[in-house]
């Protein structure tokens, strides 16, 4: 499940005599507006011009400045602008170099050698060096900033900087994965000076992005200007960007056409639905990297037989549950979900709905009453009760009884990283590398292994592999097996990726979406007016 | 007077109490605290992790200890820091209740206004088809749930006249008096429709009433136009049940400020405390719930001291 959605439930708090608690739920957006395929970027008729500050909106604030303690998608998608990785995403989400100038793996996959750009500076006027990255390093791997990615980083031995411009990796084990890690936020490069100088970036920022914070008022607005000594010459052609944070995406929506926002990321594709379907609106459309899911809790009775969990899989009709819970937007996805690693989906256990062979499985499993209970959150994702509705029809159809729990977005999130439920419909985070999505649920060592409840020795093993591994044909192979097996023993039914959109006005030129949801290439976009 | 005064603020303390204890218990009933709410389901932490997060902000000490330690800090004035923002609850309760205020008076002075006129105007033509009409408007504000309605607004503002007063650019009102009416007029309407209704649904019945009393006749008798006896001498009867609706619906607006403000997108009290409630963000859900129920209070006493103002049976009393 992305954190990333707000609220369409709005939650009601009056004070009377003594103390009431109302809770009412907004209606559900009407989602008239049929699908119209996305109105595709208008080629720029001029070069780019320079100036202008965008405007922004989105439904959520980030939830802090610090980038190494951050977990938010929204806090990402904020502090992208102001910091920057050693690596990042290209527009194919290929590995790229960013703060570094080039990258390079051993052939043992053993370490990691980073030539860093040269003349890069932070905002706050100090030099980019390798003694930075060495102590960003070591600011993650300290238990003391809890941050987010020091597990990431554990296998991370020493930190060599040969030269001014240089750092070397050596890690303890062999971690193919590595160069796709250093691409997050959470391994933001600050500076040493100014961290050891009293700095405190949970409280002030002090990035190399192309953008600088000037102001933060929470659930209000960020707004940021130009970093006149970005590294990229020229680049942001933007003054600067105001994000201002709109909790009702319809809200949104009606500001874009009133013309008095620029731009927006929506998270609710009905809504993304409805801008697309809106003349004078441009719309950017991106097959996302998270994935909806059924997530069966193996260590439950009820699903410890594998024949019962298949039974399931087998039962539903995954390109059903798309149309139904999300007007058909999006495809029915393979357990890896970036196209690269994707395994072809004939090659997958019962990826086509097989009504008999789920009954076959049932009787093959003496049958047994198979009464459970799915767990859903309320508006995150937005679909995610229809999606349980409509499994939960599939499933009656072979002698299935599920029961729906709806639950608030916290209570979900608390149950569900405690793996306290029979199932759960979830919309997982994808990531462009399969190491960074298989390995924290799938590996028995994995932090979030206990939400996948499954552990099998033979995949552990290929995990491993994959991540000792640096050639992307090599893994591709060992990813495209591990997921033969994941489909096979099916604790978890992979249903669809959805869209991600953005919208704006015309006037906004040169912007690309990356499709793990990142906004990076805003710092590229310029205002046409 | 004076006495009467004391008497209603020493009921105050134990009322307080009480909120603060059911808020401090109600929140650590709801599953999920802040280190979960921060982390979601995107999480790379591992359980060692959360816990000594958890340590970092006392959420592993008791409960008791916990509502101590905050309670005996609110005291003092200090409301404690939000997680989130890292910056100190009052200030940031302060920082958002001016917003809140005026548009809990704007929706005040739009229910006052238009309901007073409303309930005089059917109270004055009853039994004819302009009653009807009247009332059936009072019923249909009374059933429009605000979330519905704001929507709708917002709906037809930008589809139909292509205009949104408010795109998440708030401005408060000591920088730019009109632009900050017109960016709270919609929302204040929205608030204060339902207030509107129960204040001409009261006020038309109050006035029949007092229509009825023997003074009015007696007024009547003694050859006073209708107008003068409605206006003059019962007009001011019926105020009483109204203020006291006033009195209690004034403290609702509280409530359905929350609503208005998320709806509309603005940076209120009401949505602070819905944000903070769904990050689980403990020191200002507490802190802005015991300021929504002072706030109850004093309107509660407010509303009092109106009626002994217009009343002098309750003044001398």
């Amino acid at each position: 499940m992305t954190v990333s959605s707000k609220l369409t439930q709005v939650a009601g708090l009056a004070l009377a005599t003594g103390l009431l608690l109302t809770a009412c739920t907004a209606p559900a957006t009407p989602t008239t507006a049929p699908a119209k395929p996305a109105a595709t970027q208008a080629p720029a008729a001029s070069g780019p011009k320079k100036g202008g500050t965008l405007i922004v909106a989105r439904a959520e604030d980030m939830k802090g400045l610090d980038p190494h303690k951050q977990t938010a998608f929204a806090s990402f998608r904020s502090l992208e602008f102001i910091y920057d990785p050693l690596l990042t995403f290209d527009k194919d989400m290929k590995v790229v170099p960013n703060l570094a100038e080039s990258f390079k793996l051993s052939d043992d996959a053993k370490s990691l050698t980073i030539v860093l750009r040269k003349g890069v500076k932070f905002h706050k006027g100090q030099p980019l060096t390798s003694a930075d990255v060495k102590f960003t390093f070591e600011r993650i791997a300290d238990e003391k900033t809890a941050a987010a990615a020091r597990s990431t980083f554990a296998g991370i031995d020493s930190i060599e900087t040969p030269d001014a411009n240089t750092v070397v990796f050596k890690l303890k084990a062999p971690n193919g994965a590595l160069p796709a890690a250093l691409t997050t936020l959470n391994a933001a490069i600050l500076s040493k000076t100014w961290v050891e100088g009293g700095g405190d970036p949970a409280r002030e920022a002090n990035g190399t992005g192309a953008f600088k914070l000037v102001s933060w008022e929470t659930d209000k607005v960020l707004k940021l200007e130009r970093n006149a000594d970005f590294w990229i010459k020229d680049q942001p052609l933007l003054d600067g960007i105001e994000l201002r944070i709109i909790p009702d995406e319809a809200t949104i929506l009606a500001g874009l056409r009133a013309k008095t926002l620029d731009w927006a990321y929506l998270n609710d594709p009905r809504i993304g639905q409805r801008a697309a379907a809106e003349s004078g609106l441009q719309v950017w459309k991106a097959t996302s990297l998270s994935y909806h899911v059924l997530q069966l809790n193996a260590s439950r009775d009820v699903f410890k037989d594998v024949k019962v969990r298949q039974a399931v899989a087998c039962a539903i009709d995954r390109q059903e549950v798309l149309n139904t819970a999300s007007l058909g937007d999006g495809s029915v996805t393979s357990p890896a979900t970036p196209p690269f690693y994707a395994a072809p989906q004939a090659d997958l256990f019962c990826y086509k709905k097989d009504e008999a062979k789920a009954k076959d499985l049932l009787k093959a499993a003496g049958n047994p009453t198979v009464k459970f209970t799915v767990i859903a959150a309320t508006g995150e994702p937005p679909a995610a009760l229809n999606e349980a509705q409509n499994i939960q029809a599939q499933l009656k159809k072979v002698g299935i009884d599920m029961q729906i729990e709806t639950l608030e977005t916290t209570v979900y999130v608390n149950r569900w990283l405690a793996g306290d439920f029979d199932a759960a419909v979830a919309l997982n985070g994808g990531n462009p590398d399969p190491d960074a999505m298989f390995y924290r649920y799938w590996h028995s060592t994995g932090n979030l292994n206990k939400v996948a409840a499954y552990k099998d020795a033979d995949i552990d093993k290929l995990l491993d592999q994959g991540r000792a591994v640096s050639d992307p044909a090599a893994r591709k192979t060992i990813y495209t097996d591990i997921q033969k097996k994941l489909a096979e023993a099916a604790p978890w039914v992979w249903l669809y990726v959805g869209n991600d959109y953005r919208a704006g006005q015309p006037s906004v030129k040169g912007f690309t979406p990356l499709s793990n949801g990142s906004n990076l290439y805003l710092r590229e976009a310029w205002l046409d007016k | 007077m004076s006495r009467f005064i004391t008497q209603r603020l020493i009921v105050f303390a134990p009322t307080l109490f009480g909120v603060a204890v059911i808020v401090f218990v109600v929140m650590r009933l709801i599953p999920g605290d802040t280190i979960t709410a921060q982390i979601g389901t995107q999480t790379l932490l591992t359980d060692a992790q959360a816990a000594s997060l958890r340590a970092y902000y006392g959420l592993d000490k008791p409960v008791l200890e916990q509502f101590t330690s905050w309670f005996g800090a609110a005291l003092r004035g200090d409301l404690g820091l939000s997680v989130r923002s890292g910056k100190p609850v009052l200030g940031e309760i302060l920082s958002r209740f001016p917003l809140t205020l005026e548009l809990g008076l704007l929706a005040l002075l739009i229910g006052l206004v238009l309901g007073l006129t409303l309930g005089m105007f059917t109270a004055t033509r009853r039994g004819t088809l302009a009653d009807a009409a009247g009332q059936f408007l009072a019923l249909i504000g009374l059933a429009l749930p605000n979330f519905w309605l704001g929507t709708l607004i917002i709906l037809v503002l930008s589809t139909v006249f292509h205009i949104l007063p408010n795109s998440g650019d708030y401005t408060p009102f000591s920088q730019d008096p009109l632009r900050n009416l017109g960016q709270l007029i919609f929302p204040a309407f929205t608030l204060g429709l339902g207030l509107t209704a129960s204040i001409a649904r009261t006020t038309r019945s109050a006035v029949l009433e007092e229509l009825r009393q023997d003074y009015a006749r007696t007024a009547r008798s003694k050859g006073l136009s209708e107008r003068w006896v409605t206006l003059k001498h019962c007009f001011r009867n019926a105020l009483l049940p109204v203020i006291t609706l006033v009195g209690i619906q004034a403290g609702y607006l509280l409530g359905g400020a929350i609503v208005v403000e998320e709806v509309f997108a603005l940076p209120g009290l009401g949505r602070l405390l819905l944000n903070a409630i769904g990050q689980r963000d403990y020191a200002v859900t507490q802190g802005v719930i015991l300021f929504i129920a002072l706030n109850f209070l004093l309107i509660n006493l407010l509303a009092d001291l109106a009626y002994a103002l217009v009343n002098p049976r309750v003044r001398n009393a």
